[in-house]
């Protein structure tokens, strides 16, 4: 028996991501240089030494699967526990696609039975935070709790956009209002859940019998547990934590990294951020190039300025270009004497010689891919 | 199918890297940026189709040890092959052999147990980014029972004296092994030989008491022997002293040299860590140079090259230099003509230059 296992939701569409996720699942979106969102949450896994971890995948699952592997990158490659990858299947009586979050756990009971564990963390993949889930694990147990959730005070103007909890002094949930219009408190849900297995297991088995149910955590299971006057409690998270949900929240991500104090947390030696790494040799900085607060990987070659942007590995950025708070990531070619401003260039983009794209402050930043860009092209003849 | 094998004996390298070879040997030298100097030995074969190496490592192999680990990351971690680390040890109370034959001797399981009838034996310190298919097609073609990789160089340099140079016919046969100096067509010290004949010779070495497997058993019996030489061409470079090993680093920050040596379709494989990309402060200034992941630069770096995860902090200048892995220059240093090696914690304004051609060495982990 296990103490606690991890079922990592990793099936998102991430519709408002746009062409970012045309053909991949938002946990795979690359970030930060060099990395995908998923590594986050599994190297918190890692880091919290979580040795059993489902990661349910749905949405166009290759770029996904091919990077998770056999979980070596993370140290998951066990010969007990270890990562299981769980899509959805048919069976006997036919099988479904997974409907909500819950319904996704219950479709894989079998799976977490056999590991038998006290407590499940549910976590999603697509969150960008540091967070020691053993941490979360010790005041779940500390609280004899049924349920534990992970909550960010976020400022009060913007909690009527969240999922927001409401608790008494010592951070027992009594209630919890979606999107509230008049919030009783700043707590929102991060989406991040501990339970104890043998009552989330019958919540789960219920809800799936109800045909009106969503099969939601927050919508209904969260909701069926406070009826009955479960014990749930909240879990009080400082850290830096991001939703990267929209193209504007992924672009101030990877931006965020390009700040003093949160980027270091990529080179924290006792946090590691793991991920599946590659064979392009060391960056190459030519002669007249000029690179700021930016995060730059191996198998570049800079000749041109480059001004808090994030480029991925071999990118080349030419002479004469000016590169400004933009996200290129692997295999884009940038022409000379191109400026770009605010824009996220996808995977093996080639940007012709002289372009110019600049999107304002005020406009959410551009994504553009070789498809994107021919249509940009046709359109105005050459000058963008 | 007919294959080859893989043997990178370090017996007979050359050490005389001073400080950086106090806690390693050659072989494990860094090297470029993100590399150890057996790095290109070892991708070289693994591109080549090998699956299986031997290293023969007598000494100081503790660094070199935790760098290759399972073989991993060149794929020769399996089940049949991969990679066989040999350490000199034998306890055999009738063994007669010396020098790098102990190592054939003790080992001989390892090239009978092969399921290859070609060997590709290689040392350390030449450096370059080579598929050797054609070459071992040529062997093949010119049914040779040995075929010796040379290359031409355009300037001789101290480095080159101590290697063997080759004299050939129209066609490649070898005709003599030198040591003379004028010649410029160097042995690399990389060479393909059948396994059989491998085995003879190696018993032939011991029962006449020789101790140098290349020198003994080709070089002096050359006319008994069938030997071609194949020419390498493209970008290469040896590196046995400090001198040398300074400037092939430095040549590296010519964009053709660094295309040749890295980014060929078949990269340079290393030990892979996870370290973030470069991080460039607001008012960094970096010119002409390499850096590897997981560096945090604040100051200014020129014609330099640095390994992972080093810090430049503001108000620092580096020149012409070769920072190694996880070194911490703190604020107002002038560094120039340098080679730090790993873990050197340079302190508050401090100066160091060394000259051009004798660049000032730090050895590892020291504070200066």
């Amino acid at each position: 028996m296990e103490e606690i296992i991890g079922m990592l939701l990793a099936g998102g569409e991430g519709k408002r991501l746009g062409a970012l996720t045309n053909n991949i699942a938002k946990p795979a979106v690359p970030f930060g240089g060099k990395y995908r969102i998923i590594d986050f949450t599994l190297s918190n896994c890692t880091n919290s030494n979580i040795q059993t971890l489902g990661v349910l995948t749905q949405y166009s699952p290759l770029e996904l699967n091919r990077h998770i592997g056999n979980g070596k990158p993370w140290d998951m490659n066990r010969g007990t526990g270890g990562v299981s990858v769980l899509s959805p299947y048919t069976a006997k009586n036919g099988g479904d696609w997974y409907s909500g979050t819950a319904d996704a756990i219950y479709q894989n009971i079998h799976f977490i039975n056999q590991h038998n564990p006290e407590y499940v963390l549910v976590i999603s993949g697509d969150h960008i935070y540091q967070m020691d889930y053993q941490r979360l694990l010790e005041q779940h147990k500390a609280n004899n709790a049924d349920a534990t959730i992970s909550v960010i005070e976020v400022p009060w103007e913007e909690a009527s956009r969240f999922g927001i909890l409401n608790t008494t002094e010592s951070l027992r949930i009594y209630e919890f209002d979606e999107k509230p219009l008049n919030p009783k408190s700043n707590l929102a849900s991060m989406g991040i859940y501990i339970f104890t297995w043998e009552t989330l297991k019958a919540y789960l088995i219920k809800d799936a019998q109800k045909k009106s149910s969503s099969h939601d955590f927050g919508k209904d299971i969260i909701p069926a547990m406070l009826d009955n006057d479960l014990r749930l409690y909240a879990y009080q998270f400082d850290g830096y934590w991001k939703d990267v949900g929209t193209i504007q929240s992924y672009w101030e991500a990877n931006m965020d990294l390009l700040d003093e104090d949160w980027g270091q947390a990529l080179n924290n030696k006792n946090w590691k951020i793991y991920t599946n790494d590659s064979n392009f040799p060391p960056q190459f900085i030519g002669e007249g190039a000029v690179v700021h607060h930016s995060l730059v990987n191996s198998g570049c070659f800079v000749y041109g300025t480059i001004e808090s942007s994030v480029l991925f590995k071999n990118v080349v950025v030419e002479r004469g270009c000016v590169i400004n708070q933009s996200i290129l990531h692997q295999g884009v070619k940038i022409g000379k004497n191109t400026t770009l401003e605010r824009v996220i260039v996808m995977e093996n983009t080639e940007i012709p010689e002289g372009t110019s794209i600049r999107i304002s402050e005020k406009e959410e930043p551009l994504v553009i891919n070789q498809e994107i860009l021919s249509g940009m092209l046709t359109l105005s003849g050459e000058e963008i | 199918m007919d294959t080859m094998m893989g043997l990178i004996n370090l017996e007979h390298e050359h050490h005389i890297f001073n400080e950086l070879t106090y806690f390693r040997n050659g072989s494990s030298i860094p090297f470029g940026g993100r590399y150890r100097m057996i790095d290109f030995a070892l991708s070289n074969m693994v591109n080549s189709g090998v699956q299986e190496v031997a290293i023969f490592a007598r000494s100081k192999f503790r660094s070199l040890l935790d760098h290759l680990g399972t073989g991993e990351n060149w794929s020769l971690d399996r089940r049949n092959g991969g990679l066989y680390i040999l350490p000199p040890d034998w306890n055999d109370p009738t063994d007669m052999s010396r020098g790098d034959l102990q190592f054939f001797h003790n080992n001989r399981d390892y090239f009978r147990r092969g399921k290859s009838s070609y060997v590709l034996i290689s040392g350390s310190q030449f450096i370059s980014n080579t598929d050797y298919h054609d070459a071992f097609k040529f062997h093949l073609d010119r049914k040779a029972d040995v075929t010796l990789i040379s290359t031409k160089i355009e300037e001789l340099q101290p480095e080159h004296n101590s290697y063997f140079r080759i004299e050939s016919d129209d066609i490649g046969w070898v005709k003599n092994i030198t040591n003379d100096r004028k010649n410029p067509t160097l042995f690399t010290g990389v060479y393909i030989i059948n396994k059989e004949l491998l085995m003879e010779i190696v018993d032939d070495c011991i029962a006449y008491n020789n101790n140098h497997f290349f020198v003994h058993g080709i070089k002096e019996r050359l006319a008994d022997l069938k030997v071609q030489t194949y020419r390498h061409r493209g970008y290469s470079a040896f590196v046995n002293t400090i001198e040398s090993y300074y400037r092939q680093n430095m040549k590296l920050l010519a964009e053709e040299n660094y295309r040749e040596l890295f980014y060929q379709p078949t990269f340079i494989r290393t030990k892979i860590s996870t370290s973030p990309p470069v991080k460039y402060r607001k008012d960094s200034v970096v010119k002409n140079s390499i850096l590897a992941n997981g560096c945090t630069i604040a100051g200014e770096v020129e014609d330099s090259i640095l390994f992972r995860g080093v810090s430049v902090k503001k108000g620092t200048t580096i020149k012409n230099s070769i920072i190694m892995q996880r070194c911490t220059i703190d604020e107002g240093v002038y560094l120039e003509n340098v080679i730090l090696d790993k873990d050197v914690h340079v302190t508050e304004g401090q100066r160091i230059i060394g000259s051009k051609d004798k660049p000032y060495v730090v050895a590892k982990r020291q504070t200066v």
